[in-house]
């Protein structure tokens, strides 16, 4: 376990020490604000909730995180660290869950950097705040979700750049897989129960309860389920390849 | 008494390439092996094989009792291990680039900072402790590799060409380093350079094609030039009288002409197999009075003996 926070810590730091982190985290609130103000019409709906500003998450996510995670392995590759990594005594685990965790932390900073959104939605009306918090919870429990897609696509390639474009593909494909669109596709002809799963394996449906503050033990269960899903298959990856 | 390393049958295969193939061989402390070969032989492979970054095709390793398969971070607590090309995080500075693997390697607070200073003292790394990896000159890049390696002080020291990228004076540090340390580690290192073998290794193994062409001491190494004992001596004389005159001596393969910077002839006197030509070339001189302005013994050529060892295993596959 004090090898999954050392890893942690270097990681943590590893986005900091360059302008990487910086960036991130300015686009993500310039974004987060345009896209709540705006397109989600966040004062002409005039009631004293955060949905406008949950509701485009998966949207937002589909293109920041794979860029956070694009390098979480793709670089190790690239620049040979993988085989000191690799070398030290630690386990496959030690090194999938450390970085991992530092990914989503350093998410977590940037979705707590968002707070002005809660003073501003409390300072001009009444909302319910464990409401607000689930809806924080489920967000980036849902970043969780694109992060584990995005590191263990990140430990195929030496390329960030592929790992980035392949990340945003697989992660489209979960967000879209809920949208009527796709649903409307296969409803004509497959039976309910095919419609049923390729929806219940949609970002946007089990976010769906939790944007408006419903946090659901089979949403939990599933974003849990798919994180560890990812991350096994990333451990295999490595296993598998590090060397190529 | 059991080995710090024993290797056996250990092989790779890349699909139809057999990148080791065989290859078996222990590693005591106070030995320190050199992996020689050419370019692709195995070396590499082998070594990331032991160190447990790859996962051998077949065979077994054991490093101070510990099996890789078994018991890999074990294994790999014992090794300090410097990869091909020192790699390291480029935006980190040496200083929090050792704190990260002083912490991986359980290393902690005061001892953390006491094995810190002393290995940084050491290689020198003072002058440059607090800048980013990545600005680092190659020479820095390498020995911050080489810190990194050596700050828990393993038992069993691997090191993939530690000296390459290195300036003389940073090569004969790292020598230096080498052989205080041989003495309680069992230390690997591979090579290019034929004279770190004698530098620094008590042993060499010679690897090409992902086989053990050769294992012995740099001395038997040596042994195996035709160079091996042979006599060169510069004569202000009639080069073809005194040449004809050596090859007629009892112990001499053959004579050899070669001028020198200057346009005065040399000769090397050759040896048959196993013979010290060197009593009768003296013997040959006073008799005839030549005036000898160089005479010295050639302690056999290495990099010939290499091309020889190696070429031939080509050959004979082909």
């Amino acid at each position: 376990m004090s090898n999954v926070l050392t890893i942690f810590k270097r990681e943590l730091r590893a986005y900091f020490a360059t302008p990487v982190a910086y960036v991130f985290i300015i686009i993500f609130l310039f974004l987060t604000g345009i896209f709540t103000f705006y397109l989600g019409a966040f004062y002409e709906r005039d009631q004293a909730d955060l949905e406008p500003f949950f509701r485009f998450h998966p949207w937002l996510y589909l293109f920041l995180i794979p860029a956070i995670a694009m390098r979480l392995w793709s670089e190790e590759r690239k620049t040979g660290t993988i085989e000191l990594l690799m070398t030290l005594p630690i386990t496959l685990w030690d090194a999938v869950l450390g970085k991992f965790l530092a990914a989503w932390c350093f998410t977590a900073i940037a979705l707590l950097l968002t707070f002005p959104m809660w003073i501003t939605v409390n300072y001009l009306g009444d909302p319910d705040n464990v409401v607000i918090v689930a809806g924080y919870l489920g967000s980036l429990l849902m970043a969780g979700g694109f992060l584990a897609i995005g590191s263990c696509i990140s430990a195929t390639t030496k390329n960030q750049v592929i790992a980035f474009v392949v990340s945003v593909v697989i992660c489209f494909c979960f967000i879209f897989s809920g949208t009527r669109i796709v649903l409307d596709f296969f409803s004509g002809w497959a039976p309910q129960a095919v419609v049923d799963v390729i929806s219940s394996f949609s970002f946007i449906a089990h976010f769906e309860s939790i944007k408006k503050g419903v946090l659901d033990v089979r949403d939990v269960v599933y974003f849990a389920t798919l994180i560890a899903f990812w991350l096994y298959a990333n451990t295999l990856v490595i296993q598998n390849r590090k060397a190529s | 008494m059991s080995y710090a390393i024993e290797v056996k049958n250990l092989s790779k295969h890349f699909g139809a390439l057999r990148a080791v193939d065989g290859v078996s061989f222990n590693v005591a402390r106070g030995d320190v092996l050199g992996f020689l070969g050419p370019n692709g032989a195995g070396k590499s492979t082998t070594m990331k094989m032991i160190t447990g970054f790859l996962e051998p095709t077949a065979g077994t390793v054991n490093v101070c009792g510990f099996d890789l398969a078994a018991s890999p971070v074990m294994l790999k607590s014992k090794i300090g291990y410097l990869p091909e090309g020192a790699p390291a995080y480029g935006e980190m500075t040496p200083l929090s680039f050792l704190e990260f693997v002083g912490q991986i390697r359980g290393l902690r607070g005061a001892r953390l900072q006491e094995r810190i200073r002393d290995v940084v003292g050491k290689i020198h790394l003072e002058a440059v402790l607090h800048q980013r990896i990545e600005t680092l000159s190659k020479g820095y890049k390498r020995r911050v590799g080489v810190a990194q390696a050596i700050l828990h002080d393993p038992e069993v020291l691997i090191m993939d060409e530690p000296t390459d990228g290195l300036d003389p004076n940073q090569k004969h540090e790292v020598r230096t380093l080498i052989r205080e340390m041989a003495a309680t580690k069992a230390i690997v290192i591979s090579t290019h350079i034929l004279e770190e073998v004698n530098a620094v290794c008590t042993r060499a193994i010679i690897i090409a094609a992902g086989r053990i062409l050769f294992e012995g001491t740099p001395a038997e190494l040596e042994g195996r030039s035709r160079w091996h004992n042979a006599v060169t001596l510069s004569v202000s004389a009639d080069t073809a009288q005194v040449r004809a005159a050596l090859v007629a001596l009892p112990d001499v393969e053959a004579v050899e002409e070669r001028a020198d910077a200057a346009g005065r002839a040399r000769l090397t006197v050759i040896p048959r197999p196993g013979c010290v030509p060197l009593p009768a070339v003296q013997g040959a001189v006073q008799a005839r009075g030549w005036s000898v302005t160089e005479l010295h013994v050639e302690g056999g050529r290495l990099d010939e003996v290499f091309r020889d060892i190696t070429t031939q295993s080509r050959a004979a596959r082909s």
